[in-house]
Protein backbone atom coordinates (compact mmCIF):
# COMPACT_ATOMS: atom_id res chain seq x y z
CA UNK A 1 0.00 0.00 0.00
CA UNK A 2 1.39 3.36 -0.96
CA UNK A 3 1.50 5.65 1.98
CA UNK A 4 3.42 8.86 2.23
CA UNK A 5 2.54 10.32 5.55
CA UNK A 6 5.13 12.47 7.19
CA UNK A 7 5.26 13.94 10.63
CA UNK A 8 4.19 17.22 9.08
CA UNK A 9 0.94 15.69 7.88
CA UNK A 10 0.19 14.57 11.41
CA UNK A 11 1.39 17.65 13.26
CA UNK A 12 -0.70 20.79 13.66
CA UNK A 13 -0.28 23.66 16.08
CA UNK A 14 -2.09 24.41 19.31
CA UNK A 15 -4.75 26.39 17.48
CA UNK A 16 -6.12 23.03 16.33
CA UNK A 17 -7.51 22.48 19.82
CA UNK A 18 -8.37 26.14 20.48
CA UNK A 19 -12.11 25.52 20.43
CA UNK A 20 -11.87 22.58 22.77
CA UNK A 21 -9.62 24.47 25.18
CA UNK A 22 -11.90 27.52 25.08
CA UNK A 23 -14.84 25.31 26.02
CA UNK A 24 -12.91 23.83 28.92
CA UNK A 25 -11.14 26.94 30.23
CA UNK A 26 -13.87 29.41 29.40
CA UNK A 27 -11.45 31.64 27.53
CA UNK A 28 -9.22 31.69 24.49
CA UNK A 29 -5.89 30.38 25.76
CA UNK A 30 -4.04 30.20 22.45
CA UNK A 31 -2.12 33.38 23.32
CA UNK A 32 -1.42 32.33 26.90
CA UNK A 33 2.26 31.48 27.47
CA UNK A 34 2.96 28.09 28.99
CA UNK A 35 6.27 26.93 30.38
CA UNK A 36 7.47 23.46 29.44
CA UNK A 37 8.11 21.45 32.61
CA UNK A 38 10.76 19.45 30.79
CA UNK A 39 13.02 22.04 29.14
CA UNK A 40 11.77 25.29 30.65
CA UNK A 41 11.02 27.07 27.38
CA UNK A 42 7.97 29.32 27.31
CA UNK A 43 5.66 29.26 24.28
CA UNK A 44 2.13 30.44 23.60
CA UNK A 45 -0.35 27.57 23.78
CA UNK A 46 -1.19 28.16 20.12
CA UNK A 47 2.46 27.60 19.18
CA UNK A 48 2.67 24.13 20.70
CA UNK A 49 2.82 21.15 18.37
CA UNK A 50 -0.53 19.37 18.28
CA UNK A 51 -1.15 15.73 17.38
CA UNK A 52 -4.88 15.25 17.08
CA UNK A 53 -5.10 12.19 14.79
CA UNK A 54 -4.91 9.85 17.73
CA UNK A 55 -7.17 8.45 20.45
CA UNK A 56 -6.74 11.85 22.14
CA UNK A 57 -5.03 15.17 21.50
CA UNK A 58 -1.40 15.62 22.48
CA UNK A 59 0.29 19.02 22.74
CA UNK A 60 4.06 18.96 22.66
CA UNK A 61 6.76 21.50 23.35
CA UNK A 62 7.97 22.91 20.00
CA UNK A 63 11.51 23.11 21.41
CA UNK A 64 12.13 19.76 23.11
CA UNK A 65 9.17 17.66 21.94
CA UNK A 66 8.06 16.66 25.42
CA UNK A 67 4.37 16.10 26.04
CA UNK A 68 2.94 19.22 27.72
CA UNK A 69 -0.78 18.48 27.64
CA UNK A 70 -2.95 15.47 26.82
CA UNK A 71 -6.68 15.65 26.26
CA UNK A 72 -8.95 12.62 26.09
CA UNK A 73 -12.66 12.88 25.51
CA UNK A 74 -14.57 9.77 26.49
CA UNK A 75 -18.29 9.23 26.32
CA UNK A 76 -18.73 10.65 29.82
CA UNK A 77 -15.95 13.14 30.46
CA UNK A 78 -12.99 15.08 29.20
CA UNK A 79 -9.65 14.57 30.89
CA UNK A 80 -6.78 17.03 30.59
CA UNK A 81 -3.37 16.07 31.87
CA UNK A 82 -0.92 18.95 32.32
CA UNK A 83 2.03 17.37 34.05
CA UNK A 84 4.24 18.65 31.28
CA UNK A 85 3.35 22.29 31.94
CA UNK A 86 5.21 24.11 34.73
CA UNK A 87 2.88 27.11 34.59
CA UNK A 88 0.60 29.29 32.49
CA UNK A 89 1.17 33.02 32.52
CA UNK A 90 -1.97 35.15 32.44
CA UNK A 91 -1.60 38.90 31.94
CA UNK A 92 -3.33 41.05 34.57
CA UNK A 93 -5.51 43.62 32.95
CA UNK A 94 -4.17 47.12 33.53
CA UNK A 95 -0.98 45.68 35.06
CA UNK B 1 11.50 -20.46 8.12
CA UNK B 2 8.23 -19.63 6.45
CA UNK B 3 5.09 -20.78 8.06
CA UNK B 4 1.70 -19.49 7.08
CA UNK B 5 -0.34 -18.81 10.14
CA UNK B 6 -3.84 -17.44 9.76
CA UNK B 7 -5.05 -16.06 13.03
CA UNK B 8 -8.43 -14.59 12.39
CA UNK B 9 -9.68 -17.23 14.75
CA UNK B 10 -8.66 -14.97 17.66
CA UNK B 11 -11.90 -13.13 17.41
CA UNK B 12 -13.91 -16.21 16.58
CA UNK B 13 -17.21 -15.72 14.86
CA UNK B 14 -16.23 -16.39 11.29
CA UNK B 15 -16.10 -19.35 9.02
CA UNK B 16 -15.90 -19.41 5.25
CA UNK B 17 -15.29 -15.72 4.54
CA UNK B 18 -18.34 -15.09 2.37
CA UNK B 19 -20.08 -11.71 2.42
CA UNK B 20 -22.47 -12.90 5.08
CA UNK B 21 -19.51 -13.53 7.33
CA UNK B 22 -18.03 -10.06 7.03
CA UNK B 23 -20.65 -8.54 9.30
CA UNK B 24 -19.83 -11.07 11.97
CA UNK B 25 -16.21 -9.94 11.88
CA UNK B 26 -17.00 -6.32 12.71
CA UNK B 27 -16.87 -5.60 16.45
CA UNK B 28 -19.70 -3.48 17.92
CA UNK B 29 -19.59 0.20 17.00
CA UNK B 30 -16.96 -0.28 14.27
CA UNK B 31 -17.05 0.33 10.52
CA UNK B 32 -14.96 -1.26 7.77
CA UNK B 33 -12.19 0.74 6.12
CA UNK B 34 -10.06 -0.21 3.15
CA UNK B 35 -7.44 2.41 3.99
CA UNK B 36 -4.78 2.01 6.60
CA UNK B 37 -5.29 5.18 8.67
CA UNK B 38 -2.28 6.69 10.40
CA UNK B 39 -2.72 7.78 13.99
CA UNK B 40 0.08 9.22 16.05
CA UNK B 41 0.60 10.96 19.38
CA UNK B 42 3.92 12.43 18.35
CA UNK B 43 6.57 12.78 15.69
CA UNK B 44 7.59 9.68 13.76
CA UNK B 45 10.86 8.34 15.20
CA UNK B 46 13.62 7.52 12.71
CA UNK B 47 15.99 5.28 14.60
CA UNK B 48 18.68 3.94 12.25
CA UNK B 49 18.56 0.15 12.05
CA UNK B 50 22.20 -0.12 13.13
CA UNK B 51 21.19 1.57 16.40
CA UNK B 52 17.94 -0.33 16.83
CA UNK B 53 17.70 -2.95 19.57
CA UNK B 54 14.88 -4.95 21.07
CA UNK B 55 15.14 -5.62 24.79
CA UNK B 56 13.38 -7.90 27.23
CA UNK B 57 13.85 -6.78 30.80
CA UNK B 58 12.15 -6.65 34.16
CA UNK B 59 11.24 -9.88 35.93
CA UNK B 60 13.53 -12.13 33.94
CA UNK B 61 16.60 -13.93 35.20
CA UNK B 62 18.81 -12.30 32.58
CA UNK B 63 17.74 -9.35 30.41
CA UNK B 64 18.09 -9.95 26.70
CA UNK B 65 18.70 -7.62 23.78
CA UNK B 66 18.75 -8.26 20.04
CA UNK B 67 20.23 -6.09 17.32
CA UNK B 68 18.15 -5.54 14.17
CA UNK B 69 20.17 -8.21 12.38
CA UNK B 70 19.72 -10.68 15.21
CA UNK B 71 16.01 -9.93 15.40
CA UNK B 72 15.64 -10.68 11.69
CA UNK B 73 17.20 -14.08 12.29
CA UNK B 74 14.53 -15.09 14.83
CA UNK B 75 11.86 -17.53 13.63
CA UNK B 76 9.19 -15.40 11.95
CA UNK B 77 5.92 -16.17 10.26
CA UNK B 78 3.06 -14.65 8.32
CA UNK B 79 -0.05 -13.47 10.10
CA UNK B 80 -3.41 -12.51 8.61
CA UNK B 81 -5.53 -10.69 11.14
CA UNK B 82 -8.41 -8.24 11.49
CA UNK B 83 -7.54 -5.00 13.25
CA UNK B 84 -9.86 -2.62 15.09
CA UNK B 85 -8.94 0.90 16.18
CA UNK B 86 -10.73 2.60 19.06
CA UNK B 87 -11.44 5.50 16.66
CA UNK B 88 -13.92 3.01 15.15
CA UNK B 89 -12.29 1.72 11.98
CA UNK B 90 -11.81 -1.99 11.41
CA UNK B 91 -9.61 -3.36 8.67
CA UNK B 92 -9.96 -7.00 7.66
CA UNK B 93 -7.29 -9.45 6.56
CA UNK B 94 -4.20 -7.41 7.26
CA UNK B 95 -1.06 -9.31 6.25
CA UNK B 96 1.97 -9.06 8.48
CA UNK B 97 5.24 -10.82 9.02
CA UNK B 98 6.84 -10.91 12.42
CA UNK B 99 7.98 -12.78 15.49
CA UNK B 100 5.53 -14.04 18.09
CA UNK B 101 5.88 -12.81 21.65
CA UNK B 102 6.13 -16.49 22.61
CA UNK B 103 9.27 -16.82 20.52
CA UNK B 104 10.74 -13.67 22.05
CA UNK B 105 10.11 -14.91 25.56
CA UNK B 106 11.69 -18.30 24.83
CA UNK B 107 15.03 -16.55 25.15
CA UNK B 108 14.57 -15.58 28.78
CA UNK B 109 13.79 -17.26 32.05
CA UNK B 110 10.66 -15.57 33.38
CA UNK B 111 10.27 -14.91 37.08
CA UNK B 112 7.15 -16.50 38.56
CA UNK B 113 5.96 -13.08 39.74
CA UNK B 114 5.76 -11.67 36.20
CA UNK B 115 2.11 -11.01 35.39
CA UNK B 116 2.13 -7.97 33.10
CA UNK B 117 3.98 -6.86 30.01
CA UNK B 118 4.76 -3.21 29.39
CA UNK B 119 5.61 -2.47 25.76
CA UNK B 120 7.73 0.65 25.31
CA UNK B 121 8.62 2.51 22.16
CA UNK B 122 10.85 5.10 20.63
CA UNK B 123 9.29 8.45 21.41
CA UNK B 124 8.15 7.45 24.89
CA UNK B 125 4.90 5.60 24.14
CA UNK B 126 3.92 2.73 26.42
CA UNK B 127 1.05 0.28 26.66
CA UNK B 128 0.27 -2.44 29.17
CA UNK B 129 -1.02 -5.98 28.69
CA UNK B 130 -1.50 -8.93 31.04
CA UNK B 131 0.98 -11.66 30.10
CA UNK B 132 -1.74 -14.27 29.43
CA UNK B 133 -3.18 -11.91 26.78
CA UNK B 134 -0.01 -11.91 24.67
CA UNK B 135 1.02 -15.59 24.89
CA UNK B 136 -0.01 -18.58 22.77
CA UNK B 137 0.13 -16.76 19.46
CA UNK B 138 -1.97 -13.79 20.53
CA UNK B 139 0.68 -11.12 19.89
CA UNK B 140 3.67 -10.57 17.66
CA UNK B 141 6.26 -7.99 16.74
CA UNK B 142 5.78 -7.19 13.05
CA UNK B 143 8.39 -5.76 10.71
CA UNK B 144 6.65 -6.37 7.37
CA UNK B 145 3.22 -5.32 6.22
CA UNK B 146 1.74 -6.52 2.92
CA UNK B 147 5.06 -7.97 1.84
CA UNK B 148 7.12 -4.83 2.36
CA UNK B 149 9.12 -3.43 5.25
CA UNK B 150 6.78 -1.78 7.74
CA UNK B 151 6.63 1.94 6.92
CA UNK B 152 7.71 4.38 9.65
CA UNK B 153 4.28 6.01 9.84
CA UNK B 154 2.77 2.60 10.56
CA UNK B 155 5.27 1.88 13.31
CA UNK B 156 8.27 0.65 11.38
CA UNK B 157 10.84 -0.66 11.67
CA UNK B 158 8.85 -2.83 14.08
CA UNK B 159 5.60 -2.64 15.97
CA UNK B 160 3.70 -4.80 18.38
CA UNK B 161 0.47 -6.29 17.00
CA UNK B 162 -2.22 -7.59 19.36
CA UNK B 163 -5.19 -8.32 17.10
CA UNK B 164 -7.65 -9.12 19.90
CA UNK B 165 -7.33 -5.64 21.42
CA UNK B 166 -7.96 -2.13 20.14
CA UNK B 167 -5.03 -1.02 18.04
CA UNK B 168 -3.58 1.47 20.56
CA UNK B 169 -2.29 -1.66 22.35
CA UNK B 170 -0.27 -2.50 19.22
CA UNK B 171 2.56 -0.13 20.08
CA UNK B 172 4.28 1.44 17.07
CA UNK B 173 8.09 1.74 17.07
CA UNK B 174 8.39 -0.87 19.79
CA UNK B 175 11.88 -1.23 21.27
CA UNK B 176 11.29 -3.57 24.13
CA UNK B 177 9.08 -5.21 26.68
CA UNK B 178 9.31 -5.13 30.44
CA UNK B 179 7.80 -7.86 32.58
CA UNK B 180 6.34 -6.74 35.89
CA UNK B 181 4.42 -8.13 38.85
CA UNK B 182 2.23 -5.03 38.99
CA UNK B 183 0.14 -3.54 36.22
CA UNK B 184 1.09 -0.07 34.99
CA UNK B 185 -1.38 1.80 32.75
CA UNK B 186 0.27 3.05 29.57
CA UNK B 187 0.06 6.28 27.56
CA UNK B 188 -3.67 6.10 26.78
CA UNK B 189 -4.75 3.70 29.52
CA UNK B 190 -3.62 6.28 32.10
CA UNK B 191 -5.94 8.95 30.70
CA UNK B 192 -9.36 7.43 30.33
CA UNK B 193 -8.94 4.56 27.91
CA UNK B 194 -9.84 1.06 29.01
CA UNK B 195 -7.13 -0.94 30.69
CA UNK B 196 -7.88 -4.09 28.68
CA UNK B 197 -9.39 -2.71 25.45
CA UNK B 198 -11.19 -5.80 24.09
CA UNK B 199 -13.00 -4.61 20.95
CA UNK B 200 -15.55 -7.43 21.10
CA UNK B 201 -16.66 -6.17 24.52
CA UNK B 202 -16.39 -2.59 23.25
CA UNK B 203 -14.01 -1.70 26.05
CA UNK B 204 -13.11 1.78 24.80
CA UNK B 205 -13.03 3.81 27.99
CA UNK B 206 -12.36 3.21 31.66
CA UNK B 207 -15.35 2.82 33.94
CA UNK B 208 -16.11 6.41 34.89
Amino acid sequence: MATDVTTHDLMLDGNAVAGLLADLFGADVTVVPAKCATCGEVNAMGALHAYVRAPGSVLRCPICGAVMMRIVQTDRATRIEMRGIAYFRFERSGG
Amino acid sequence: MTERFVTRGFVGRRSSGGPEDVASRIPPGQYITRDFPVLSAGPTPRTPLEQWTFTIQGLVKQPLSWSWQEFQALPAREWTVDISCVTKWTKLDMHWRGVSVDTLLEGVEIDDRAAFMIAWSDGGYTTNLPLPDVLNGQAFVAYEYDGAPLAPEHGGPARLVVPARYFWKSAKWIRGIRLQAEDEPGFWESLGYHNRGDQWREERYSGD
